[in-house]
């Protein structure tokens, strides 16, 4: 197996992109990832294009593209695993390099969900899970999905809405730092006590929003990194993956997204990282808060916390900056936004720049070890990854 | 204004900024509301129904019109499975047992959805909660009681057949057990 670095990435702005097309879009990210990179598209054989879709135009978005970018010719397809389609596409790249199959390989990923009109968008949505014994009679929809959790983890260890707040608080004041950001305003914990419920107990300011962006990583073999003489490249240490049912009545108490869990203890294992000792050594992370008891639900999946504990955590402001381990500096899901196919992807973006620390200084995580984690959930825990970085090959 | 009634106002609207469109410049360009940004509004609306084939499953559909819920069972293992198929993933067979189930249960967790799929927006808010039977299986599905508050973790439940009168066919709900 051959080790495998990041030489190149980019992030869109997220938020409502009606300024440019999908391809556009895509532009935003890659042309920056290639500069850094210091390749040429000649250098590229393929590129996994990680995109949802459906609420966009293009069917084939991958080759449309291509074509755009000046890729036509090269390897493609598209990557599909929910709202963690950016991690299985990282994971597809990196295990084309680590094969021996390529030296380079782009990992894209890209979502406009704003080319369908909101009816649509929450309709589509609601349809990522089982369509005929969950969506077709009984209307669920993605915030309800995880409402099932929400509702459970509170009522199970007695965590109160004012504990779901202060996630969303605390990603609002990252996202305000962050340009890219797609709401780069703080909220208060009376305007997230007066939000409404969107599927209760979850309300609006425990979600995330409607967002297009994109977000491109370029990844190089070791022979290839050399070659090229690329400066701080950061390694992908361990890409842990699992999945869970389809039917949300398939799982067991709702305290936990068991895939999740799977995922992380797969990655540490991977690269070699004692569990127990995980705070201590990872110096930010990115986790995936499409709705605030997610981020709670991470912190102990993770092992960040222990189970009923990760509400505790974040009153105590533990995942701030400076505190016991932080988490989503970039604003997360919930301010950045969470253009579905760029999410995961958006993550590794995020995280080389705080390793490399060269984002905002505000909002920049102290970086001692030089180790960074990326939790990627799709759907309702139906699909996990969880990704590991460091700046030492 | 219901969330239909909204939803319909807002496409209603854009149709009849598209003709404007097409009447001042003879193209569906109109200005996104939100950033001004031009936007071409496409011409062609995809109507998309499913066709799903629930042959396997015709005696679960059959017991509904009797008032009864069924599940499938391995009779190798004794799995059982909900919503039922007819093959057991761990024995690797086909040819299971159909079982009915008790409906006896309690709640596991549940949520009222406010914000509802375009084609769930002719119907009030509803609750859906997901129910453990004693048979060791859940089943999701709407919750008879429309009052958040009354509804408990834990609580005991029953799961029983029922025709949704709004919209005219045999469905199953969970019911809170002192109803």
């Amino acid at each position: 197996m051959r080790k495998v670095g990041i030489i190149g990435v980019g992030h869109s702005k997220f938020g409502v992109r009606s300024d440019l097309n999908m391809n556009e879009l895509v532009l935003e990210s890659f042309k920056p990832a290639m500069e850094e990179a210091g390749i040429t598209n000649d250098d590229i054989s393929f590129l996994y294009v990680s995109n949802v879709g459906f609420w966009s135009s293009e069917e084939l978005p991958a080759i449309s593209i291509a074509e755009y970018l000046g890729l036509t010719g090269k390897g493609a397809m598209r990557v599909e695993a929910a709202c963690a389609s950016g991690s299985a596409a990282l994971k597809a790249a990196h295990d084309m390099i680590s094969a021996g199959e390529a030296d380079i390989v782009a990992a894209i990923g890209v979502e406009k969900m704003n080319e369908s009109f909101t009816p649509s968008v929450v309709e589509i949505i609601g349809r990522a899970g089982n369509y005929l014994w969950e969506f077709e009679n009984f209307g669920m929809t993605f915030p309800g999905y995880y409402a099932m959790y929400a509702t459970a983890y509170m009522q199970h260890y007695g965590a109160r809405e004012e504990d779901l707040g202060e996630i969303a608080i605390k990603n609002h004041h990252y996202g305000a730092k962050n340009p890219l950001a797609q709401f780069q305003k703080e909220i208060t914990m009376e305007d997230y006590l007066n939000s409404k419920y969107v599927a209760w107990p979850i309300k609006l300011l425990d979600s995330t929003p409607i967002s297009d962006g994109s977000s491109t990583v370029i990844l190089a073999s070791e022979d290839a990194i050399r070659k090229i003489g690329a400066k701080d490249v950061v390694w992908i240490k361990g890409i842990g993956y699992s999945s869970d049912t389809s039917n949300l009545s398939k799982r067991s108490d709702f305290l936990s997204l068991e895939a999740a869990r799977r995922a992380a203890y797969l990655a540490y294992k991977k690269a070699g990282v004692d569990p127990e000792k995980v705070t201590s050594l990872i110096d930010v992370a990115e986790v995936h808060d499409c709705f605030t008891i997610a981020e709670i639900l991470a912190y102990e999946d993770l092992g960040f916390f222990k189970r009923g504990e990760g509400f505790i955590a974040v009153r105590e402001k533990q995942t701030y900056r400076g505190g016991k381990i932080p988490v989503n500096l970039s604003g997360g899901l919930k301010a950045k936004g969470h253009p579905l196919g760029a999410t995961g992807l958006g993550m590794v973006v995020e995280l080389t720049k705080q390793l490399r620390m060269k984002v905002e200084k505000s909002r920049q995580a102290d970086i001692k070890n030089g180790w960074a984690l990326a939790h990627n959930v799709g759907g309702t825990g139906h699909y996990a990854y969880v990704t590991l970085l460091s700046t030492q090959k | 204004m219901s969330q239909k009634e909204a939803f319909d106002q807002f496409l209603k609207s854009l149709d009849e900024a598209v003709k404007e469109a097409k009447r001042a410049i003879k193209l569906p360009l109109i200005p996104d509301q939100k950033t001004g940004r031009l936007l071409w509004i496409s011409n062609r609306e995809l109507r998309l129904r499913y066709a799903i084939s629930v042959d396997s499953n015709k005696k679960f559909y059959e017991a509904l019109l009797d008032g009864k819920l069924l599940a499938t069972k391995c009779p190798t293992c004794g799995a059982l499975y909900f919503p039922p198929q007819d093959y057991c993933n761990r024995c690797k067979k086909q040819g299971l047992q159909w079982v009915e189930l008790s409906g006896e249960g309690e709640l596991l967790s549940y949520t009222k959805v406010v914000v509802k799929p375009y084609s769930f927006s002719h119907l009030e808010d509803y609750i859906v909660g997901i129910a453990k039977l004693k048979e060791g299986i859940n089943i999701l599905a709407w919750v008879s009681e429309k009052d958040v508050s009354k509804l408990k973790r834990g609580m005991k439940v029953n799961v029983r057949v029922k025709e949704r009168e709004e919209e005219g066919y045999l469905v199953y709900e969970i019911v809170p057990a002192q109803d």
